[in-house]
């Protein structure tokens, strides 16, 4: 007999069968191969942020740098050191992954408004540096002159540069990787104690959780993460730039978590999908769409601040204790 | 080269009294309830634009007393209509609400006034210099100063000797305490939500006639008031006093020996009292943290 599925399962089988089938109805819906991939990309960066906002219990407002810095690095490496792909990936992720470890030892210690404070700001710092820096990173206009490269295994060449598709399976296979390695993480032991410090950090203290240790790792790899997303972001234009590192994008991130829903784990590429495809319209059709995002954030907030996903009532790491 | 030092070091201190305005507004805001505004540089541009606008038929002096009344009223019925809601929940919606909100303000602004930037005409008697041998010391600049002093000397003594500056400082400590001792706590946010909204206004109307207006002049304030308070220490109003100089005054000195360094000078500063004083120059063990 069939074991009865619960509903994070079946979020999860629908979310894949989506994304693997993409390339046959994406265009068919008015969408566009590179749409589909930001929405993934952008989905690998809110899932990122919601590793430490919604199963740690910190809100930063400030990874968009560490999007950013992954950004660069991808983009310097391609640039600079050799043309391989997934060299840049990993020395873009390893850019920001250890500077924000390094930021996070600075931070640790703050709670609630004054961690969310001290994130944004100090997440501007990045941004000046890439804005001023003209004879490294090209200023304002942004870091050009790269483009991602063929993969090869031994033999077998594949083209994601030219072909949008293939582009499209290989970052479906890296965002496959990295959130099974978040899930793997949240599964774990080290996993439940995050969740046990975002519901109540007092006990979890008490019951002897060294609790500044764990939220620099969840801090840490969350900065990873991001970075790493941001890397594939830097491929997927061939570009790098300025905004990539500004607070708005932090904003950008954060609400597209909250908008699918941070106390779950597939919430965020959902609220992604939403936002990226809404700016993708709206900027389409009027000038003032940011007048329009703004109202986004606005109703969220005031109407539906659980999320899309917030209503699936789930099992294992995802439970949603706040309910009722 | 002194003079161009002493030129420098008067910029930032200009500039880190609207920080000091700005930053004052967003703690007060901060303090009482809990809410990062980030609206707060929206703020600041709508009250250099009402100015800009209303300076036509009420002229600069009439302009620069109502524009922030206006433009606190109108944080007010934000505050009624939608922040309030959020008072207790989680600091992450406010957040991005008034994220939301400044969004709103400046591509409203954009659109009214338009993307390009305004000037803004300040009365003949403040705009000559005064001195030949400082150029930079005009009347505007000694105007701006004196306004932004004694608006925050006002402020100061405001919360210090009066009923009404005394429950908003109690309410910072503790606001269940005020709230059982008979005080309407719903007004008296409301209220500092205005007053916190007024000195973002009466920034911008002083800011536009400095550096003229344009709708991204909110935002590019905002980070910086966010550092005063960082460095001063949250909670404590006199410490976002201090920091707000203290980075306008070092940003102006950068600008003399390496301008591209002069925003990132900010945040070495407050890297450096994070990491010897993390509560800040000023603040308590505990506050916020």
């Amino acid at each position: 007999m069939m074991r009865r599925l619960d509903a994070n399962q079946i979020t999860t089988i629908v979310v894949w069968a989506a994304l693997l089938t993409a390339p046959l109805w994406v265009n068919s819906v008015g969408g566009y191969m590179a749409l589909a991939s930001r929405v993934v990309v952008l989905g690998l960066a809110a899932m990122s942020i919601n590793f430490l906002l919604g199963f740690t219990g910190y809100m930063s407002f400030g990874h968009a740098a560490f999007f950013g810095l992954g950004a660069y690095g991808a983009g310097f490496t391609l640039k600079l050191l050799a043309a391989n792909t997934l060299l840049s990936l990993l020395l873009g992720s390893l850019l920001g992954g250890v500077l924000g470890a390094l930021f996070g030892l600075l931070i640790v210690r703050r709670r609630g408004v004054y961690f969310a404070m001290v994130t944004i700001a100090f997440g501007q710092v990045f941004y000046f540096i890439a804005y001023r820096w003209n004879n490294l990173t090209g200023g304002d206009d942004g870091l050009r002159g790269f483009s991602r490269a063929p993969l090869h295994f031994g033999p077998i060449t594949i083209d994601i540069l030219n072909n949008a598709i293939a582009f499209y399976f290989f970052i479906l296979a890296c965002f496959a990787v990295i959130t099974g390695l978040m899930g793997l993480i949240l599964r774990s032991p080290f996993g439940h104690t995050l969740l046990a410090i975002r519901e109540n950090e007092q006990r979890a203290r008490f019951l002897g959780i060294p609790i500044e240790r764990h939220v620099w790792a969840s801090f840490s790899l969350s900065c990873f993460f991001m970075s790493f997303a941001g890397a594939l972001y830097a491929l997927l234009n061939n570009f790098a730039d300025p905004s990539n590192l500004y607070y708005v994008m932090s904003g950008n991130i954060v609400i597209m978590a909250v908008l699918g829903g941070i106390r779950s784990f597939w919430g965020p590429l959902l609220g992604a999908a939403v936002f990226v495809v809404l700016q993708d319209y709206l900027s389409s059709i009027t000038t003032n769409w940011m007048s329009f995002v703004g109202l986004l954030f606005v109703l969220v907030v005031l109407f539906f601040p659980r999320g899309l996903l917030g209503f699936v009532h789930t099992r294992g790491p995802q439970r949603d204790t706040a309910a009722g | 080269m002194s003079t161009l030092i002493l030129f420098n070091v008067t910029n930032g201190l200009i500039i880190g009294a609207f920080y000091v305005l700005m930053a004052l507004g967003l703690s007060l805001i901060l303090n009482l309830s809990g809410v990062i505004n980030f609206a707060h540089g929206g703020f600041l541009t709508l009250g250099g634009y009402v100015a800009f606008t209303l300076s036509a038929y009420i002229g600069f002096w009439g302009a620069l007393i109502v524009a922030p009344f206006i433009v606190a009223i109108l944080g007010v019925v934000l505050e009624r209509t939608m922040i309030r809601w959020l008072y207790g929940r989680d600091p992450l919606y406010s957040l991005l609400l008034t994220f939301g909100l400044a969004f709103m303000i400046e591509d409203g602004s954009r659109w009214y006034w338009g993307p390009q930037g305004l000037p803004v005409t300040i009365p003949p008697i403040l705009s000559q210099p005064l001195s030949s041998s400082f150029f930079f010391i005009t009347g505007y600049r000694l105007f701006m100063v004196a306004v932004a002093a004694g608006v925050i000397l006002g402020l100061f003594c405001f919360l210090r000797y009066t009923r009404l500056g005394l429950r908003i400082r109690a309410g910072t400590l503790d606001l269940d305490t005020v709230s059982s001792l008979g005080v309407n706590v719903r007004l008296l946010r409301s209220f500092n939500f205005g007053l916190g909204i007024f000195l973002a206004g009466l920034s911008g109307v002083l800011a536009g006639g400095q550096l003229g207006l344009i709708p991204t002049m909110g935002s590019t304030l905002l980070m910086p008031s966010f550092i005063a308070i960082i460095v001063g220490g949250v909670g404590s109003l006199p410490g976002t006093l201090v920091g707000g100089l203290l980075i306008g005054v070092a940003a102006g000195v950068t600008t003399v020996f390496w301008p591209s360094a002069s925003e990132a000078v900010m945040y070495v500063l407050m890297g450096v009292v994070l990491l010897v004083r993390p509560r800040g120059l000023f603040g308590e063990e505990g506050m916020m943290s």
